[in-house]
């Protein structure tokens, strides 16, 4: 037992590394390859994926190029290429494709800045006092479970067809992610880290200040990272009721008049910038709370 | 010239539905008296469930009694304060900051300047042998130097009274007896009373001037014992002579064996 408490340090490092290397490569507790003795190595899991990718792009191709199904409805991965260059280049529907990913994405940082203005007091009061968590329970459980498409009319009603209604949509999907998510990590605060600051002359304010938030923002970036992706799927709804540039408007507008290759073009520009968000979130993780993984 | 007292402090679970009221067996502490000066040491030991940790978050100020005072310098406490400051078994230290800021924390509540505190904070971590390791996160320290840095952050507090539970109770034995020493000085240095929590014989011996024995169920302080070795760890005599001799050999004897003739949890 002496021996385990003393490596504890050690092995805790051990597993964050191994996890580490796990997301990019094979089972931490795999073998370590022997070199000239012979066992092969495995595959690694990027080379897996790759050739899955290629092989789904081979089969697009083969099945357009054999006209398998009518090119109106599927286009070759080169014309979807072409599509896209052309987006860039000369646009659609008024705008180009950045200026269509340049409105989604104000929208979505909007929506994103204002549920956590809102969404972390909120989370505070929630995970601190059982008045917050009364008054604030019933509003979270209602919102949560909707599809914010199912309340996406009445906002129009009540705030017209704007930027204001969409990113209130957005927001609106958002905060039930970031209240519970920075509730939960203040309530995950460890009680020794608590009586820590009591005992060396802390105030509650300077407790929930100097102690308890820090130790929820692990927390609620996970959170945010949950909404970032609830979020975006939200927008692309939204702008497909009701707008007038946006990636999701881009789409809906191609689909009408069956440009099938900026439909597709789009959906993967939808698909590399949700991909690139959680990549930044994660960036921005690691560099915020570098210890998270050491606690 | 402080004083931490208890008097007649008892402390018991509170009653639960469908228990009768009066169960002394949910007396965790009962008649607890106790004075602790500025510059004393003293330890009380027990077995786990005696009410060790209890009696030290009782002093703390962390839970109430149900009956009897806490007071430092007959000013009744009214919950935890920088005038006693804790050093936790599990370090408690912060990992979103690094080694000195940890140090620095109690003066920043105090609203110390940044300059100044980073440099009571760099003494401090000297006086604890770990001058070069301010920057350092958390994580990357050993489980001793964690428990040095939780020494000097409970410094920083300028605390009337250290409280210890166990701080060295996670670490090797070398480590162990190593930090012993530190302890003991890095206290006697600063003047401040303190209690420390522990079940070894030998580090209450060693580190105390008086050591209590905690027996449980419920949790009494049965045996005072004048122990006067800490001097000459102060003085520069290795502890391993000290442990040695015969007179330490009489007083641990005495002690296991009040220890265990003492009813154990089980038995509860």
């Amino acid at each position: 037992m002496t021996l385990l408490t003393e490596l504890r340090p050690v092995s805790r490092l051990a597993e964050a590394e191994a996890a580490e290397r796990s997301s990019d490569n094979e089972t931490p507790g795999a073998k370590p390859a022997t070199g000239a003795a012979g066992t092969p190595k495995p595959i690694p899991i990027v080379v897996i994926s790759t050739l899955t990718v290629a092989v789904i792009l081979g089969l697009w191709s083969l099945a357009s190029a054999h006209e398998l199904v009518s090119p109106v409805f599927l286009p070759s991965p080169h014309q979807v290429v072409i599509a896209t260059y052309n987006l860039i280049v000369t646009g659609f529907v008024d705008a180009t494709l950045f200026e269509h990913v340049g409105a989604s994405l104000y929208r979505i940082f909007g929506a994103l800045i204002a549920s956590i203005l809102i969404g972390i007091p909120a989370g505070l009061a929630v995970g601190t006092s059982r008045i917050g968590r009364g008054i604030l329970d019933p509003v979270v459980e209602f919102l949560r479970p909707l599809p914010p498409l199912a309340y996406l009319p009445l906002i129009i009603i009540w705030i017209g067809i704007g930027e204001t209604s969409k990113i209130t949509v957005i927001a609106l999907a958002m905060l039930p992610s970031i209240i519970l998510s920075t509730s939960a990590g203040v309530r995950s605060v460890s009680r020794d880290h608590v009586n820590a600051a009591r005992s060396l002359g802390a105030t509650p304010r300077q407790v929930l200040v100097q102690v308890v938030l820090p130790s929820a923002v692990p927390s609620i970036l996970t959170g945010v990272r949950i909404a970032l992706g609830a979020g975006w799927t939200t927008l692309v709804a939204a702008e497909l009721v009701a707008a007038t540039s946006g990636i999701g408007f881009m789409i809906q507008s191609a689909a009408q008049f069956l440009v099938t290759d900026v439909v597709i073009a789009g959906i993967v520009v939808i698909a590399l910038i949700a991909i690139l968000l959680e990549y930044v979130a994660r960036l921005i993780e690691r560099r915020l709370v570098p210890w998270a993984s050491h606690r | 010239m402080s004083v931490l007292s208890f008097r007649d402090v008892s402390l018991r679970y509170p009653p639960r539905a469908g228990l009768r009221a009066a169960n002394d067996d949910r007396f965790v502490l009962n008649g607890i008296n106790l004075q602790v000066a500025s510059h004393e040491l003293i330890a009380i030991i027990g077995r786990s469930g005696s009410g060790k940790t209890s009696l030290l978050n009782l002093a703390a100020g962390f839970i109430a009694p149900t009956s009897g005072t806490i007071a430092v310098d007959d000013v009744p406490i009214q919950g935890p304060g920088a005038d006693r400051a804790v050093v936790f078994q599990d370090d408690a230290l912060y990992p979103w900051l690094n080694a000195r800021d940890n140090v620095a924390f109690p003066l920043k509540l105090n609203g110390v300047s940044r300059a100044a505190r980073h440099e009571r904070a760099q003494q401090l971590l000297e006086l604890v042998g770990l001058g070069d390791a301010g920057e350092r996160h958390i994580w990357e320290l050993s489980g001793g130097m964690r428990q040095r840095v939780g020494i000097a952050r409970a410094l920083a507090a300028e605390p009337r009274f250290l409280l210890l539970d166990e701080p060295l109770g996670a670490l090797d034995a070398l480590t162990r007896s190593r930090m012993q020493e530190l302890l003991l000085r890095v206290q006697h240095r600063s003047g401040a009373g303190a209690v420390l929590i522990t079940h070894s014989i030998d580090e209450a011996l060693i580190l105390a001037s008086r050591v209590l024995v905690l027996s449980p169920h419920p949790g009494r302080l049965t045996a005072e014992i004048e122990a006067g070795f800490s001097a000459e760890v102060l003085a520069g005599t290795p502890t391993e002579k000290i442990k040695a001799s015969p007179s330490f050999k009489r007083l641990h004897d005495a002690l296991t064996s009040l220890i265990h003739s003492l009813p154990n949890e089980a038995a509860a």
